[in-house]
């Protein structure tokens, strides 16, 4: 596992040759002045003394004053995220003696606020022209494969409320892994065996998955970066905490 | 006075002498003693009781169902809320692994804090149970040159990929080895655990883990109220006094109902799976025979249960 760690490290050999007479030959001063030895034990006494104060100060080591881990946080500092994680009824129902496993899907998507389609495409006559989308769905950036992919390679034209796969097959939008499938094809497998993607509720029995799309934003599917919960607290930053806490 | 009687004299004063040398040591002893008691007695109900007991794995049934009410009175006063304590046992034919893909891991860190939330780890100071290292993509796996403290605006950075490591839960654990009074031990389903009863802080398990899974309990620890999870297991989660060592237990008291672990829940890009070695249709199985795998320091013949592995 560890690669770098066996190091080839140059090993240098001194023989007899390359080794320099030491002092003087004939000289009678084999050791260095004593001036310099003063200077040597002047440096030593300052650098052990420095030391010594930033132990006893309990020394923050080399930290930065803005690198993180100086101050605790938990959990109720993210009020943002549900760390309860309430199962789905049907999931906590189930439970670990569903054998089978029930596997449901969260339905959470971005598009309830337009679905169903056909309240507005309905009325509408199909614009097949590759166009800047300007009145609606402006918003929809695509960033996904090649740069020729439209609307149309997936969403169906004759009914918005359905995707069509490349075979020509209409499929509802519960069923858009079957639509990511098409080229995705290793990636699907493993979400479809559970190994992509995330799971939630009984690893024995029922439980929720969720959809390519719950993640990946199908126009533009790579995964956005989000904001990382803060580090740690350093040991020596740990103990004045506590101490904290001991005051109080 | 004669030889003879100043000898008797003196033997008369020595044996007085030890006598009441010995009442004045029986006397202190029994007043520390009930002292000691007394202060622990009135800090928790029945630890003292605990402590004179025999080892858990040991105990008939009706004494450990003794014990778990009376922790979870102590608890229920403690904490002003309903705390249950369970010994849910493991189940026949498990054997629990976890597998962690690092192609996935974005380091958003969610895991660490919903363990802590699960299984009451100490808010202040601080204990985490999961770590997450950061390392340099052009370099490798290198946990010397890895830091834990990485602060970025937004993850994943460009140049890094990040690996959590909590407890390997090895089958050859080395910290279940050295612990001097067997208060840790691997159950049937693979989870290593502590009784926090009979653990006597010797931080001898710390030293010998070479994944710094463990966490020592050096002031007592603080959990707001309203904050702990009440829901908890002997060997696992339930709230742990000062002086003890603690450590990931696999969510012991939700994996042996049949849960996933919270760090599998919570993490946001799918990236720690959970399931049953011995059962061939388990994610886990799949994972290993279909990704690559790889488990940490795997030349220190651990033999961790904790497989990492690139989906990719």
């Amino acid at each position: 596992m560890d690669t770098g760690g066996a190091g080839y490290r140059e090993v240098k050999t001194v023989t007899n040759h390359d080794r320099q007479p030491q002092g003087e030959p004939g000289g009678d001063r084999l050791l260095p002045g004593s001036a310099s030895l003063a200077v040597l034990l002047i440096v030593f006494i300052i650098l052990s003394l420095l030391t010594l104060f930033s132990i006893m100060r309990g020394g923050t080591g080399h930290v930065a004053s803005d690198a993180g881990g100086t101050k605790a946080f938990s959990p109720i500092d993210f009020p943002e995220i549900d760390f309860d994680r309430e199962l789905m009824p049907e999931v906590a129902d189930g439970g670990a003696a569903d054998a089978e496993g029930t596997y449901l899907v969260r339905q959470s998507l971005a598009y309830e606020d337009y679905f169903p389609c056909t309240d507005c495409h309905a009325e509408m006559e199909v614009n097949r022209e590759r166009r800047q989308l300007e009145e609606m769905h402006d918003d929809i950036e695509l960033n996904h494969g090649p740069a020729d992919r439209w609307c149309f390679d997936c969403h169906n034209p004759d009914d918005r409320d359905s995707l069509r796969l490349a075979n020509g097959t209409l499929i509802g939008f519960d069923e858009s892994y079957r639509l990511c499938g098409q080229c995705h094809g290793t990636i699907f497998r493993d979400w479809r065996e559970g190994i992509h993607g995330r799971r939630e509720g009984y690893w024995n029995g029922a439980k929720s998955y969720l959809l390519c799309a719950h993640c990946h934003n199908p126009h533009a599917p790579h995964f956005q970066a989000i904001e990382p919960l803060p580090p740690p607290v350093r040991p020596q930053f740990l103990r004045a905490t506590a101490e904290e806490v001991h005051d109080e | 006075m004669s030889d003879a009687d100043r000898d008797r004299a003196n033997q008369g004063d020595g044996f007085e002498r030890s006598v009441d040398r010995r009442a004045l040591l029986i006397s202190t002893g029994l007043t520390a003693m009930a002292a000691v008691s007394a202060s622990v007695a009135g800090a928790s109900t029945g630890f003292v009781e605990r402590l004179l007991r025999t080892r858990f794995t040991e105990l008939s049934p009706e004494r450990k169902a003794e014990i778990l009410a009376d922790l979870e009175r102590e608890y229920s006063e403690r904490y002003a809320r309903t705390v249950t304590v369970a010994d849910t046992p493991p189940m026949d034919g498990v054997e629990f692994a976890y597998g962690l893909d690092i192609a996935r891991c974005v380091g958003c860190r969610r895991c660490v804090y919903a363990c802590v939330h699960e299984n009451n780890q100490s808010r202040d100071p601080q204990i985490h149970w999961i770590r997450v290292l950061r390392m340099e993509k052009e370099r490798g796996i290198e946990l010397a040159e890895s830091t834990a403290y990485y602060e970025p605006e937004l993850v994943p950075e460009p140049d890094a990929f990040y690996l959590p490591v909590a407890c390997q839960q090895c089958r050859n654990p080395a910290c279940v080895k050295v612990c001097p009074v067997k208060a840790t031990w691997q159950e049937p389903d693979g989870i290593v655990v502590i009784d926090s009863d009979w653990c006597i802080g010797c931080r001898c398990c710390m030293s010998a883990c070479p994944y710094g899974a463990r966490h020592f309990n050096w002031t007592e620890p603080t959990i707001p109220s309203a904050e702990l999870n009440p829901d908890t297991h002997y060997l696992g989660n339930r709230p742990r006094p000062k002086g003890i060592v603690e450590k990931c237990t696999f969510c012991i008291h939700r994996t042996r109902k049949g849960r996933y672990p919270a760090c599998v829940e919570i993490c946001p890009v799918g990236a720690r799976k959970f399931g049953n070695l011995l059962d061939e249709t388990s994610e886990m199985r799949y994972l290993m025979r279909e990704k690559r795998v790889f488990v940490l320091k795997e030349e220190l013949n651990t033999r961790p249960r904790f497989y990492y592995f690139y989906a990719t």
